[in-house]
């Protein structure tokens, strides 16, 4: 998995399954604050016609935070909404993965977070396939 | 003109106080939990995020808690909140033709790729009382069929194929924000985009049915209506490469309008757009149509007087957190204001008075 792909399904993650997960998979790295973890907020942009110019549509909330293990490498955490911890975790997941425990995280987190994540596309994708509608046109017996 | 009063901390104390036992309401009954609220009143929370202009389901919960279910007032709290939040970026602009549709529709074509999928829906329900809830009664679950895998192309692309309808301008314009400079008239069609999808719902609802009633000759259609997920990218500096940072749930209507032509365009479909935080139908609709009445000037049409033709009229008013703090305010205590007219009036009347006595002598 390549590391855009993983921060993204962190951040599209439940908040507390991803802490469920990091608790599970009993890691305890030494790591300093980069940027301790902080709650602000994302311009969210829509495009006129859904393909057009730019336009802003409102905000939304987004925790963030960075890390640096002992050995120097550095991670990042961005995800929607405002929870501190969930930021710290994802910014540790991300430096861990670019080190010799990231196949603990893989297995531990990244393949829970993505089974979950397909469970729920799923679920919704099956329900509203089942609300597909064929109308049909009647011939209203004008002649 | 309000002029500052003092004194009254006892009451004023004793009145947030009755407040906050009025919310809780009887305690013979179970608090509500903001779990309660998020999921069970959902288009509330909606509402209140769309036009709080702030995408956060757990704050929006709390605001309709707090605001006793007044849903202006729990608005109002999440505008003062989210000036509270440092900004940490612009989002890259979300691409809705790949959304996980929970609902789309279209009222133009019948058969379209990717299907007609109607979602949970109100319409074609029968609006009558539903007493099994007011019973308590469980539901059962949703039924489901097999995904369907096509794509969800967006519906009004069909007619740009054939050029029948008005090509979306895409440029790198960087769009104005209404967070950070203040309205300035006349606005981008950006700008009015902001505000109306921050406006307040039942305004915006009037404008566009004075727009479908002949106040700005706009028949439209819903060429296509759509609900469902969408993620947010955004660039990280220090990555240097945008990442996914979460996904919201939005609403888009693009509404298509026939076109007579103009001096400078051929007669042609046009466009008018609404997208919304959350699942909010009515609103998006009613947005697309005010949308495309504000437009006129760009399309060469004839400035009709309609209301919502005027740009000045619709963007200065359409905002309910800055309406309603005008209009509450007359009730805040304008002592001193109202004894100068008081004085002003009785010295009126006193000039009249000797007037009148001066024109009987």
């Amino acid at each position: 998995m390549e590391r855009q792909e993983w921060l993204g399904l962190m951040a599209k993650a439940d908040a507390s399954e991803l802490m469920g997960c990091w608790v599970a998979a009993n890691l305890s790295p030494d790591y300093t604050e980069l940027r301790p973890p902080e709650i602000g907020s994302v311009m969210v942009r829509g495009r006129m016609g859904g393909k057009g110019n730019a336009f802003n549509l409102g905000e939304m909330t987004v925790s963030r935070c960075s890390v640096q293990l002992s050995c120097g490498t550095v991670g990042h955490g961005y995800i929607r909404g405002r929870s501190k911890q969930a930021a710290r975790h994802v910014a540790l997941c991300d430096a861990l993965l670019q080190t010799d425990d990231a196949p603990t995280i893989t297995s531990k987190i990244l393949s829970v977070l993505a089974g979950k994540r397909e469970a729920a596309v799923a679920e919704t994708a099956g329900k509203a396939a089942a609300t597909k509608v064929d109308f049909f046109t009647l011939v209203r017996g004008e002649d | 003109m309000y002029v500052a009063v003092k004194g009254g901390e006892r009451a004023i104390a004793n009145a947030h106080q009755w407040l906050g036992e009025m919310r809780r309401g009887d305690t013979l009954f179970d608090a509500l939990s903001l779990d309660q609220i998020r999921e069970q009143l959902a288009l509330s929370v909606a509402r209140v995020m769309a036009e709080g202009s702030l995408y956060d389901p757990d704050l929006a919960a709390l605001a309709i808690k707090q605001a006793r279910g007044d849903l202006i007032e729990a608005i109002f709290l999440i505008r003062a909140y989210r000036t509270t939040l440092p900004r940490f970026g612009y989002a890259l602009p979300v691409d809705t033709s790949s959304m996980r549709c929970l609902r789309r529709i279209s009222a133009t074509f019948k058969d379209i790729p990717g299907g007609q999928i109607l979602g949970p829906t109100f319409d074609y329900t029968h609006r009558l009382l539903d007493f099994k809830l007011a019973a308590d009664g469980e539901v059962g679950a949703a039924s489901k069929a097999e995904a369907l895998s096509e794509d969800v192309p967006h519906i009004l692309e069909l007619l740009n194929r054939d050029g029948l309808i008005q090509e979306e301008e895409l440029t790198d314009a960087e769009p104005g924000d209404l967070t950070r400079e203040p309205l300035a008239l006349p606005a981008s069609r950006a700008v009015r985009l902001q505000a109306l999808a921050r406006g307040d719902e039942g305004f915006l609802l009037g404008l566009g049915y004075s727009t479908q009633r002949g106040y700005a000759r706009n028949h439209a259609f819903v060429g296509e209506l759509r609900i469902g997920m969408v993620a947010v990218e955004m660039m990280i500096p220090e990555l240097g490469f945008a990442i996914e940072i979460g996904e919201v749930e939005v609403t888009e209507c693009e509404t298509v309008n026939q076109f007579q032509g103009s001096k400078t365009e051929p007669p042609q479909f046009t466009r008018g757009y609404g997208l919304t935080f959350g699942q909010q139908e009515r609103k998006t609709i009613a947005m697309a149509l005010v949308d495309r009445a504000l437009r006129w000037r760009e399309l060469g049409e004839d400035d009709l007087g309609a209301a919502a033709q005027d740009e000045e009229f619709v963007l200065s008013h359409c905002d309910n957190i800055q309406a309603t703090g005008f209009v509450e305010h007359i009730k805040l205590p304008h002592y001193v204001d109202f004894q100068s007219e008081l004085e002003l009036v009785r010295q009126m009347r006193r000039d009249a008075a000797a007037l009148a006595e001066a024109a009987a002598e």
